[in-house]
């Protein structure tokens, strides 16, 4: 663990007992270092943990072995010091509160002075450019602009670390894609270490520094990609070749094809030197 | 049902209203008098008179008062040589019964939250529990009415227990479905904020619970009219709507309409207990998306 690190993984295994006794393993030897400021996508089949991985981390859930590290803390205490901010597939805005008083309620935890309270509710709503929506009740936004108030509740008591699950996996292509680049500004803009879980190659290649990629049964990390591509990330970057080709890489690491592409290209070399036929 | 550009459900007008529920009691009227004009007993009025054709047992002018004969009964005095007219006696007799019948709605749906909040927060409390809160709703209340005035004494006191009684098992069951109704990933929202049971029960839980409570309080608003009436009657208190009921029930032979007036306000008074509750619950759930349903 370095002291830049803001999430240590080492070791974790997490198994399920089922109705019939017996037990599942959901992951097996998982080890993951975050630096602070990271932008780190966690991707891989269904079933393959990467929920469960990321609600590890988040204390929503308690690892069978080995240790869970954030903010130099065990999972528990760094919850308890509200280092995390959640946000979930579905939005989970209380539909009692409006726009506001949604993204209050964790100020309102914390005990904040009003005056405080008001003005940071108003900075979110602006970082999250729903100011002209803040008396709205949730059943009056769109989709993606629920899940956009639930960002400005994940960050309104500006925790240093953001659990995002599928965040944008209910919402369309169009959407999505403005969402993308919405959380990538909040995450410019605040400098804050965003663990996002998805199934999109796309999405996890153009958000990400890094991309954990993950198989199934037991679940566990097969490798980490790192994605070379220059901020700011715009509509361009979609169109750029080096994107693709990190696509394509992504693509490859998640069927497990890094290996055979390997003994595909030895082969071709030993043609290329004669050594056969 | 088409939505406005707000998102919000276009409610049917005031008046609108006002004009269907008429619509309603006109239909009831004449189905009322026209059962008698078919089958109940002649008519005499003007130096007239008609013979229905056919007799129906339920129709004669004992069992089926003419409309008008109840409003003459209560527009007249309550009793011969009395001042009061037998509406406000009824009245006063059924602000009395709400009293009593609002204090057990009160301590009733109370009740009912605390021990629904008690079995949602400790699973083995339920379980030992819940059976014998079904178990008590099973005895019948007029068996258990006498027992509560003999135990309490002939007051208010009796019928409030009673009425207590009979309204806290729809809240307690309505309140532990709705204190469980949150989504469990806004409970994982509500633990990454470090939030304790007591935070989570007052920002969560209870809130979410509101709509499950209103449509039990909508049942036990009217529940705990019948209670106090009914918990009037062992304890032979004179002032409420059964004692009323009782007294122009023994006069029945020679003044159905007087019954039926009893009969007619203590509906009123139902309804109208009702509608408060209504109508707390439009204003309290104002701004969500099923408020404006029921």
């Amino acid at each position: 663990m370095t002291d830049k690190s803001v999430v240590s993984l080492s070791g974790v295994d997490k198994a399920f007992s089922l109705p019939d006794g017996s037990a599942m393993t959901a992951l097996s030897g998982i080890g993951l270092e975050i630096d602070r400021g990271e932008f780190v996508s966690l991707i891989g089949p269904s079933g393959c943990g990467k929920s469960t991985l990321l609600r590890l981390i988040g204390d929503l859930t308690q690892p069978t072995a080995g240790s869970v590290m954030v903010n130099g803390k065990p999972a528990p205490q760094a919850r308890l010091a509200r280092d995390y901010g959640m946000v979930f597939q579905a939005p989970v805005l209380f539909d009692w509160r409006t726009v506001e008083e949604n993204v209050r309620l964790p100020l309102e935890l914390l005990g904040q002075e009003r005056s405080a309270r008001e003005a940071r509710v108003t900075e979110m709503l602006k970082l999250v450019e729903l100011s002209d929506f803040r008396r709205h009740h949730p059943y009056q936004l769109s989709g993606g602009m629920q899940q956009r108030v639930a960002i400005a509740r994940a960050l309104a008591f500006s925790p240093s670390i953001l659990l995002m699950d599928e965040p944008f996996g209910a919402l369309d292509e169009m959407t999505r894609e403005r969402m993308n680049s919405e959380v990538l500004r909040i995450w410019q803009q605040t400098g804050i270490t965003i663990v996002f879980v998805t199934h999109s190659i796309p999405e996890a290649v153009f958000l990400s520094s890094r991309v954990v990629v993950m198989s199934s049964r037991p679940g566990r990390i097969t490798r980490v990609v790192e994605i070379e591509l220059p901020q700011p990330r715009d509509l361009e970057t979609r169109e750029s070749r080096r994107y693709f080709e990190m696509v394509t890489e992504v693509r490859e690491a998640l069927r497990g094809e890094g290996r055979r592409d390997e003994s595909v290209a030895s082969l071709e070399r030993a043609e290329a030197e004669g050594l056969l036929g | 049902m088409r939505r406005s550009p707000e998102g919000s459900v276009p409610r049917r007008s005031w008046l609108g209203r006002v004009r269907l529920y008429l619509l309603f009691l006109v239909a009831l009227f004449i189905a009322w008098e026209g059962l008698k004009f078919i089958g109940g007993d002649p008519w005499r009025y003007f130096g007239l008179e008609w013979r229905p054709p056919l007799r129906i047992w339920f129709a004669s002018d004992l069992d089926l008062p003419h409309t008008w004969d109840i409003v003459d009964a209560l527009v007249g005095p309550w009793r011969r040589s009395a001042d009061q007219s037998l509406f406000v006696y009824l009245v006063i007799k059924a602000l009395f019964t709400w009293r009593g019948a609002a204090i057990g709605f009160a301590l009733g749906g109370l009740l009912g939250i605390a021990l629904a909040a008690a079995f949602v927060h400790w699973q083995l409390l339920e379980r030992a529990f819940v059976p014998y809160v079904v178990a008590s709703q099973t005895i019948p209340i007029v068996a258990l009415a006498p027992m509560i005035v003999f135990f309490f004494g002939n007051n208010l006191m009796s019928v409030v227990v009673i009425t207590t009684y009979l309204t806290f098992f729809p809240v307690t069951i309505a309140m532990i479905r709705g204190l469980r109704s949150p989504d469990p990933r806004a409970l994982e929202l509500m633990r990454s904020y470090a939030a304790s049971r007591r935070t989570i029960l007052w920002k969560l839980r209870l809130p979410a619970s509101l709509p499950y409570l209103f449509t039990a309080l909508k049942i036990t608003a009217t529940a705990s009219v019948v209670g106090a009436i009914i918990g009037e009657g062992p304890g032979a208190i004179q002032e409420g709507l059964g004692w009323a009921i009782i007294e122009f029930n023994q006069q029945y032979i020679t003044g159905p309409a007087k019954l039926w007036g009893a009969i007619l306000v203590a509906a009123m008074l139902g309804i109208t207990f009702y509608l408060l509750v209504r109508l707390a619950e439009l204003r309290v759930l104002r701004g969500r998306p099923q408020a404006s349903a029921g």
